[in-house]
Order: C-alpha cells, then structure tokens, then sequence
C-alpha cells in the first residue's frame, strides 16, 4: 500500500491551488460522505448534490479553518448541515423499538443461553486479506443499515470520529449515539456471521 | 468458581449481547462491569461473541475509501476549477455563497 498523506498535508496543498490534493480529499471522504448524506435526503443524486455543495464550501471556508477540530469533524459538520437544509425529506426517524433485542430470540434458549455454540470466526494473520475479504459484505451491509445507525457506524467506526465529534455533528446525546452504535454494530457482526456461514467456514 | 454469597443475579448470554457496546464503550457501571466480565469467563460463548464484535468493529475501519467514478471524478475537476478560476465557472458555483466555515451563516 502507498504511504497516504495526511488530511493536513493534503489541505495545505489544497490551500495553495493544487488540484490532486482536492481529488485525493473528495476520493478519500466520498464513500463516507455519500452514505452520511443519504440518510437525510431522498435519493442519491440529491446526496451527491450535497456531497459536491460540501466541498464548495470547504474550499471557500478553507481560510477559516484553524484546525481547532480535525478536518474530518469540520467536513461532516458541513454536511450534515447541508444535507439538513436541503430539506428534501423531512428527517426520518428509525422506528425500531429499543427493547427490541439485537441477536434474534431464537439464538437462546429458555434461559437466555446461547442455544447453539457459536464458531470463532478464523482471523487471518494479514489484516489487509481479512478487510479485502470482508469489505464487500461490509459495504452491503452498512447500506442496509438505518439511516441513523448508519451514520454513527460510518462516523465512529470508518472514519474513527471520537463518541463526543459524532454527538456534535449529528446533533444527538451521547446516550443515543450508544444506542444507535450498539444497534449498528450489532447488524454488522450479524451479516457477517451470515456471510461466513455462508462461505462455510 | 467465584463465592456466590450475596452476589447479585448473573447475567444470561442474552442480556450479555445487549450490553456489548456500553461495555467496550466504557459506559457501564463498575458493578455491571464486573458482572460482564464474570459471565465472560464462564462462557466462551459469549467470548467469541465479543470477539467477532471486535472483529467487526475492526473490519469496518479498515475499510478503504472506494475509487471515485470517472464521472464524479470529471465532476469535482469542474468543481475544482471553477473555484480556482481555471476554468469555465459553471453552474455549480451557484449555489450558495456564503464560503462558510462549520457554522451555517
């Protein structure tokens, strides 16, 4: 793998007109960005709309980014307000019951025990094979999250936001950004468990 | 096995699952901390069940940044340089000019 340049390092560039450094930015953060976005508004081209309103503004409010917050947090931010004020939809709330468990009832048995052993997942000793093998699933599984899940999954866990910058961005208590992680996850390690069943190993 | 005396309930696998993420999180009380650790030790069920959480949670931020269409890619170079005065400033420039920082206007 490339040795990638830092956030700062690529703003600087950025700073000073260099056009690659805006590419390697949107490249790095569009994925993100894109799903974040998609849970306020209605459909993908009007998130992508937002995705590309977010980096005009970056790029005019570069100036007045002091990096008082990573650049990261400061981008986000921005989207999210963006995609706030489209106002396309009214933000929609996951409905899902907070009782309701994150394993299946039928994983236990009368007394809450696991009513089947579960199987260690194998770990490969090489990271970048199990992320490759596993991205895929991965992906299609954070899509199918619920929009609000899917947002503190994508903030907290691929672009490693602290607990305290997500409740920032997305205007939520830290109670419920622990309520929607735990959620999130919890439909993440059931998909790839399903996976791997699948692939049986 | 640890003396039972005066300990309050155990905890069951299905309560276990549901108190992953307070506890990776740091947000449970030392009490109910040390209620889900005993459990873990005499389950390894539930072991494996908060390994595979932490695989996951690993796995995801490993993720790598998927590549950029060659349509968004000729998208964001318009966008670029009609901000930076290279080129025909298109209609992307018009929307909103409030160049703003974190806080909307």
């Amino acid at each position: 793998m490339e040795v990638t340049e830092s956030d700062e390092a690529l703003l600087g560039r950025l700073r000073g007109g260099d056009q690659s450094a805006f590419l390697a930015l949107v490249t790095r953060y569009n994925g993100s960005m894109q799903r974040v976005a998609r849970g306020f508004v209605p459909n993908d081209a009007v998130a992508e709309e937002v995705v590309q309103d977010t980096w005009i503004g970056v790029v005019r409010g570069i100036d007045r980014f002091e990096g008082r917050s990573s650049f990261k947090t400061w981008l986000f931010r921005i989207l999210v307000n963006r995609a706030r004020t489209t106002g396309v939809r009214e933000h929609r709330h996951d409905t899902f019951d907070p009782t309701e468990p994150v394993v299946g009832p039928d994983r236990f048995d009368g007394s809450g025990a696991w009513a089947e052993p579960l199987t260690p997942w194998e770990s490969d000793s090489d990271d970048r094979v199990v992320a490759a093998a596993w991205g895929p699933s991965l992906r299609s599984a954070l899509d199918d999250l619920p929009d609000r899940q899917r947002d503190v999954v994508v903030l907290r866990d691929v672009e490693g936001l602290s607990a305290e910058d997500v409740c920032v961005v997305l205007g939520i208590s830290e109670g419920n950004q622990r309520v929607l992680l735990h959620r999130g996850r919890s439909r993440l390690r059931t998909a790839l468990e399903s996976e791997l069943t699948r692939r049986g190993r | 096995m640890m003396p039972t005396l005066r300990r309050r309930q155990d905890l069951v696998c299905e309560q276990v699952v549901e108190l992953v993420t307070d506890y990776l999180e740091g947000a449970l009380p030392r009490r109910e901390v040390q209620r889900f650790e005993r459990h873990l030790r005499a389950c390894p069920n539930c072991t494996t069940y908060l390994e595979q959480m932490r695989a996951t949670i690993a796995a995801t931020g490993r993720l790598t940044p998927e590549d950029l269409t060659p349509e968004a890619q000729d998208e964001f170079t318009r966008l670029f340089q009609a901000w930076s005065g290279d080129g025909p400033a298109e209609t992307d420039g018009d929307v909103g000019d409030d160049g703003d920082g974190p806080i909307r206007r």
